[in-house]
């Protein structure tokens, strides 16, 4: 009869549970901390890069963007939260410089500076960025804002503590706090439309085509022929926040 | 329609040109509070420090009460910040997934560090013996509550009492720089966002950290004049009188920090300077220059400064200290409210302006930052009850026994 060590087999029973149980353990408490190893990246090669081009030359201020904005994406129509906006620029000939976004724009404009004052006037859509190194992501103190492998910046609003820091954190004023949900809100470049081949809601819905949405790693895309035909600038570059919205005809004034 | 009712009066209060979706501040006077009421902590803690660390034995009599001071407010500390939240249920995720690259996500451990490591450890260890002593001599809940505090331990010989004291020696060594890593930290929390050109300074945390040890000793001071009298016992004046010349050297240092920011800020004269000028010459005029400048820090550094070579008798110092110690935590209270929603006055836009109205009721209201304010009083008079520093044995007091 062979004899068996039943203490071996329950010590080997026991080093391998506790060798399970360690490591799941290990696993559990490192993982919160990927979020410093896996700091999005721009992907190489093929995969899409979403940027977007706005042509200011070519915006009218119909706020056809900010409205399409609210209705697709559920935006509270009360004009205090925003994804997407519109702002009117008059440069006064005594060089003051006026700005106006009445409602966003979502009612479209009037020039309130009489004629013979005006220098010049011009309509700056904004929204946000989609920074690369974005200062919303940075500060989330528990990971809820992130970037998608796409670059587009999301908030997981199942997760977000509603503490408001990424709000202040943005350079550009593109976050508010849903009113409802409680908890940060911004755009998602319609996260939900491009996976779907589709344009975003803003873009789609721009009357003049003034608003360029595309893979900055596909030269061939219409958004990399724009930023090589114009000479193209982002908002606020000393910022060094990565921000993938690029302007034409982008006047010193506008912040 | 009603919730957004206080927005829509103050769209018609918006000055120039702010990005839409800042016309609510974001951070409102809870989140004042809690730089406040940290610095406070850290403030009481570096005084006690003093006395243990740095030997300046006459402060004595209020070594004891500047921690029991510090753990008060430091257990309030997380509440006003956890009460602003939009989803306060979630907070706990902070510890458990906290993202690394925020400077928020942090705060969490350093409080945890500052309470259960330092705070907690070194009351404990002061307090042991005669926690063990107390439970013997008392009856009903209290022998209960101390025989919990005491965590079971029993020995009180003079072995274990020197252990007691080595052990409480080296938690303040670790506590002073851990009292500047917890409000250092807080001021990063602000100096660190880039977007914000009256936060992104360098010198915050600095700023933060100096002006925390004035409030703090300036509110040590007050409880130490307000107990012993409430207690019909003599004051003892050289100790407020080292405490004032602690308060007087440390509101220069303040003082001279934010002004070298100030002054930096207008030499440079960036892009956000117009902006800027134009806020604390409008609205911020009040806090700023009244409150926080001439009654938090001018006027207390001149009297504090002549006091240090004229002495008026002790009953004028004693109304001069307590004046003085009043407005310089109304002063620092008024600092906190200048960075924090001065901040969130003018639009990243650098174009304008928002107001800020705030309510007498509601969780963001003046009646929540005031009881906010008064429960650490309250916990402090219930640790005084039960941990009184005045009935400490009689040989730790003795300056020769550490």
């Amino acid at each position: 009869m062979k004899l068996i060590n039943k203490n071996a087999n329950r010590r080997s029973f026991l080093k391998a549970g506790l060798f399970l149980a360690g490591g799941a353990a290990a696993t559990t408490l490192l993982k919160p901390y990927n979020a410093i190893a896996v700091v999005p990246e721009e992907p190489k090669g093929e995969k899409p890069w979403y940027g977007i081009g706005i042509d200011i030359d070519k915006c009218i201020g119909c706020g056809s963007c900010a409205k399409s904005c609210k209705i697709e994406n559920d935006v509270p129509m009360e004009p205090f939260f925003f994804r997407s906006w519109v702002e009117q620029y008059t440069i006064l000939n005594d060089g003051s410089v006026k700005v106006e976004s009445p409602n966003g724009g979502l009612d479209g404009f009037t020039q309130s500076v009489p004629d013979k004052d005006v220098f010049k006037s011009f309509f700056v859509p904004k929204m946000c960025n989609h920074c690369s190194k974005s200062p919303c992501t940075q500060v989330c103190p528990v990971g809820a804002t992130f970037e998608s492998p796409e670059g587009v910046v999301l908030i997981d609003e199942k997760y977000c503590i509603g503490c408001r820091y990424c709000i202040q954190a943005c350079p550009y004023g593109c976050r508010y706090l849903h009113p409802k949900k409680k908890v940060a809100d911004k755009c998602t470049l319609c996260y939900h439309r491009i996976k779907k081949g589709m344009q975003p809601a803003c873009f789609a819905n721009c009357p003049t085509g003034a608003r360029i949405f595309g893979d900055l790693h596909d030269k061939k895309s219409e958004l990399v022929r724009f930023l090589k035909d114009h000479t193209c600038m982002v908002l606020k570059p000393h910022m060094n926040t990565g921000a993938k919205l690029f302007y034409n005809s982008l006047s010193a004034e506008v912040r | 329609m009603e919730e957004f009712k206080h927005l829509f009066e103050m769209l018609p209060k918006v000055q120039g040109y702010i990005y839409p979706n800042e016309v609510d501040l974001n951070w409102s006077i809870l989140i004042v509070l809690y730089p406040y009421i940290t610095g406070l902590v850290a403030g009481a803690f570096i005084l006690a420090s003093l006395e243990r660390v740095f030997k300046v034995k006459v402060l004595k009599p209020t070594y004891h009460l500047a921690l029991l001071t510090a753990l008060s407010f430091l257990l309030v500390a997380t509440m006003p910040l956890i009460n602003h939240l939009g989803k306060p249920m979630r907070a706990y995720e902070i510890m458990i997934t906290p993202h690394l690259t925020s400077a928020m996500a942090i705060f969490g451990f350093v409080y945890l560090w500052y309470l259960m490591v330092v705070l907690l450890l070194e009351i404990w260890f002061d307090y042991r013996k005669d926690v063990i002593i107390w439970s013997n001599q008392s009856t009903g809940i209290k022998k209960i509550i101390y025989k919990i505090i005491s965590l079971g331990t029993t020995d009180i010989s003079p072995k274990a009492v020197a252990l007691d004291n080595k052990m409480g020696y080296i938690i303040t060594i670790i506590g002073i720089p851990s009292a500047f890593l917890l409000h250092g930290y807080v001021g990063f929390i602000f100096g660190s966002i880039k977007a914000n050109p009256w936060w992104s300074t360098v010198l915050m945390p600095v700023i933060f950290l100096f002006s925390a040890m004035v409030s703090g000793i300036a509110l040590v001071m007050l409880i130490y004049m307000i107990v012993t009298r409430i207690r019909k016992m003599k004051i003892d004046m050289a100790c407020l009188d080292t405490i004032a010349k602690y308060l007087f050297y440390i509101l220069i240092l303040d003082f001279t920090l934010e002004s070298l920011d100030q002054i930096h800020r207008i030499y440079v004269s960036e892009e956000s300077f117009e902006i800027i000028n134009l806020l604390i010459s409008g609205k911020l005029y009040i806090t700023l220059f009244i409150f926080q400048v001439i009654m938090g820090t001018l006027i207390p550094l001149f009297t504090l400064g002549t006091l240090q070579f004229y002495k008026p008798a002790d009953k004028t110092r004693k109304t001069i200290y307590l004046i003085i110690s009043s407005l310089v935590l109304f002063g620092i209270f008024f600092m906190r409210w200048n960075v924090v929603i001065g901040g969130q006055l003018f639009s990243k836009s650098f174009y304008g302006f928002t107001s800020f109205k705030i309510s007498l009721i509601g969780t963001e209201g003046y009646l929540m930052a005031f009881i906010w304010l008064v429960i650490p009083l309250a916990i402090l008079s219930f640790l005084l009850w039960l941990l009184p520093p005045w009935k400490k044995q009689e040989e730790e007091y003795d300056p020769e026994s550490t």
